[in-house]
């Protein structure tokens, strides 16, 4: 080991550039870049996650077209119709696992270490999300694949698809949010993965597989005003150019004004509780 | 060798951590567990503190108040010169924290961990790659550079993980029990680095539960006990009072050992009494003659190193095992909450 290695700063090249005052937000931006590498790197590392990345589209689509489609009546194509839905259910799933990345961090040493380096802390989160959007943007298109693959066609100009994966991201980055908060709270891995099952039935309780008419009057109210119908309503309309019952669409603004507004809300609200809880729980 | 910048020179100078008055309670008012109680230290630049006590006792606390992660309910605390609670940013850029847990990615290999931390570290973009390089090379690591930390044995993570403090140079360092869970010899190995660390002139705020360590590594040591610390000196005289072995000696009764304590002028630990020696045959035999003086027989006797509870009964007249049993009984529980939260990770 050589005095070199381990002697204390002296004005060499590598000590520590000048501190944030000036260098704020080159930092920040750097810092997060820094952060977004790393979660994506941890994804990809991690075998549940690539599998379930790629297997549950595939066997969600096969479910969805081959064992239930026969027996539904929705007015239209069954692929057609649950397509949209089976990407939803699948990126929200995918999204609500960051909980469970969120909360080794903080249940591990590494966030500790990161809060002792002159950074802001909180872009060790803001790595989870990007990461997040990245991981379930591959899963969509995994599941569109094999939709092609069955038989699906969207009726979509080029502005339609863009739209569409916009609204897609949208949705992932609310749940992936909302994920976040939960990992940050959640003392336990089982505590962190609770909230991807709830994730994974939300969906169904919506207009995503089946039309909400057919439902009980009292879930059906539920199921035609949670935010995750106005989220299919949208992306099925500008896809497939259908409603929930499988007719036309003729104006779809209200829904798709509705669907972005519940989406940046939740968006909002859950990444300003997830960035007060993480703060909080610094001083536990 | 102590390094000092002449641009900063003023009355705390010298000085590279200090605490005063610090005081930390956890949990809800109704079941509000306290975990320290007033705790006063200073750490000399250049310095190697140990701050010595059983589980439960304040180490953890106190290194999260000292390294910026905690802010205390009283008191204050400066590193070099620098508040940590109101100039916490700039704490940062002088500290590194090793934490009793490993703060590396188990699916990043070595090398990619050290460059993320460089990286945070805001070390200039040219100088990552060397540095990351020189430091891989330091630990020993360079073989397992490129393998995911997965894979290491536990004193190749502690490694990594002091490596990963010492990337920006900091001036002060802190580690939190580094060498709990290993076996002897990454123990010795570990000791090792940390010596190199220290001899060129980093300032070192250490907490441990073992005394050979701090006796090993540290020119000052200070006994934590209940939140606050109860004795302070260097490892040579807190050796002098605890003595480099001890003659241990176990009775049938109270009574009889009470009646050899009081004839040799030794705090009693119920049953058991203990003499300082420096483990020479004619000082033992004298010892042991002075016992039998007593007409009082043992039931058994030894002569071994001192533990943390031997330094405890001698300084404090009690042993940590019974601080900790009544005293902090709810920061054993904090301790516990803690435990388990990485053990389910």
């Amino acid at each position: 080991m050589t005095a070199q290695t381990l002697a204390p700063p002296s004005g060499t090249s590598t000590h520590r550039a000048p501190g944030p005052a000036r260098h704020r937000v080159r930092h920040l931006v750097a810092d997060t870049g820094t952060m977004i590498g790393r979660s994506l790197r941890l994804v990809r590392r991690d075998p549940d996650e690539l599998l379930l990345a790629v297997l549950l589209p595939v066997m969600m689509m096969l479910l969805f077209v081959y064992v239930f489609g026969g027996a539904m009546q929705v007015g239209t194509d069954y692929i057609t119709y649950a397509t949209p839905g089976v990407i939803l259910l699948c990126a929200g799933y995918g999204a609500s696992n960051t909980a469970l990345a969120v909360q080794q961090d903080m249940a591990g040493g590494i966030v500790d270490r990161f809060r002792s380096l002159p950074i802001a802390s909180s872009t060790m989160l803001t790595g989870h999300v990007v990461a997040s959007v990245v991981k379930n943007l591959v899963s969509t298109v995994i599941v569109f694949g094999v939709a092609f693959l069955i038989g699906f066609r969207a009726d979509a100009t080029a502005l339609e698809w863009c739209g569409a994966i916009a609204m897609i991201v949208l949705y992932v980055l609310a749940i992936t949010w909302v994920a976040t908060f939960v990992g940050v709270l959640a003392h336990t891995p089982a505590a962190a993965g609770g909230f991807g099952f709830f994730m994974l039935f939300l969906p169904y309780v919506s207009s995503a597989f089946v039309p909400p008419e057919t439902m009980p009057s009292w879930m059906r109210g539920f199921a035609e005003n949670q935010p995750i119908t106005s989220v299919i309503e949208t992306t099925r309309g500008l896809l497939v150019g259908t409603g929930s019952d499988g007719s036309p669409v003729t104006d779809l603004g209200p829904t798709a004004w509705l669907a972005v507004a519940w989406t940046a809300g939740i968006t909002a609200v859950f990444l300003v509780a997830a960035a007060v809880a993480f703060a909080r729980r610094r001083r536990q | 060798m102590t390094t000092r910048s002449s641009t900063s020179r003023s009355a705390g100078a010298d000085v590279a951590v200090r605490a005063e008055g610090l005081h930390k309670s956890f949990g809800p008012a109704r079941r509000r567990t306290t975990v320290l109680t007033g705790l006063d230290l200073t750490l000399h630049r250049g310095e190697v503190l140990a701050l010595l006590g059983p589980n439960g006792a304040g180490k953890t606390t106190s290194v999260r108040i000292l390294s910026t992660l905690l802010a205390p309910d009283a008191g204050r605390a400066t590193v070099a010169g620098l508040d940590v609670v109101h100039d916490a940013a700039r704490v940062r850029e002088v500290i590194s924290l090793t934490g009793q847990y490993a703060a590396v990615d188990d699916k990043q290999t070595g090398a990619e961990n050290l460059t993320m931390m460089a990286r945070l570290a805001h070390l200039p973009r040219r100088a990552v790659a060397p540095r990351v390089e020189e430091l891989l090379t330091a630990f020993d690591l360079t073989d397992a550079a490129g393998r995911r930390v997965g894979t290491y044995s536990g004193g190749m993570r502690r490694r990594l993980d002091l490596a990963a403090g010492l990337l920006a140079h900091p001036q002060v360092m802190f580690l939190d029990e580094p060498t709990t869970g290993l076996d002897p010899r990454s123990r010795q190995t570990m000791w090792d680095v940390i010596r190199d660390v220290v001899a060129r002139g980093t300032s070192l705020f250490l907490t441990t539960q073992y005394l050979e360590e701090a006796d090993q590594l540290a020119d000052r040591i200070a006994l934590i006990d209940d939140g606050s610390v109860v004795a302070e000196g260097t490892s040579s005289e807190l050796k002098r009072q605890v003595g480099d072995a001890g003659v241990e000696l176990t009775f049938a009764t109270v009574a009889d050992a009470a009646l050899v304590a009081a004839a040799l002028d030794l705090t009693r630990d119920g049953t058991r009494l203990r003499v300082p020696t420096d483990g020479s045959v004619p000082h033992v035999r004298s010892v042991l003659a002075a016992v039998e003086a007593t007409a009082v027989v043992p039931t058994s006797w030894e002569v071994r190193a001192p533990t943390l509870d031997d330094v405890f009964l001698t300084l404090t007249g009690h042993t940590a095992r019974t601080a900790r049993a009544t005293a902090t009984d709810g920061t054993d529980r904090a301790d516990r909450a803690r435990t388990e939260q990485e053990t389910a990770a």
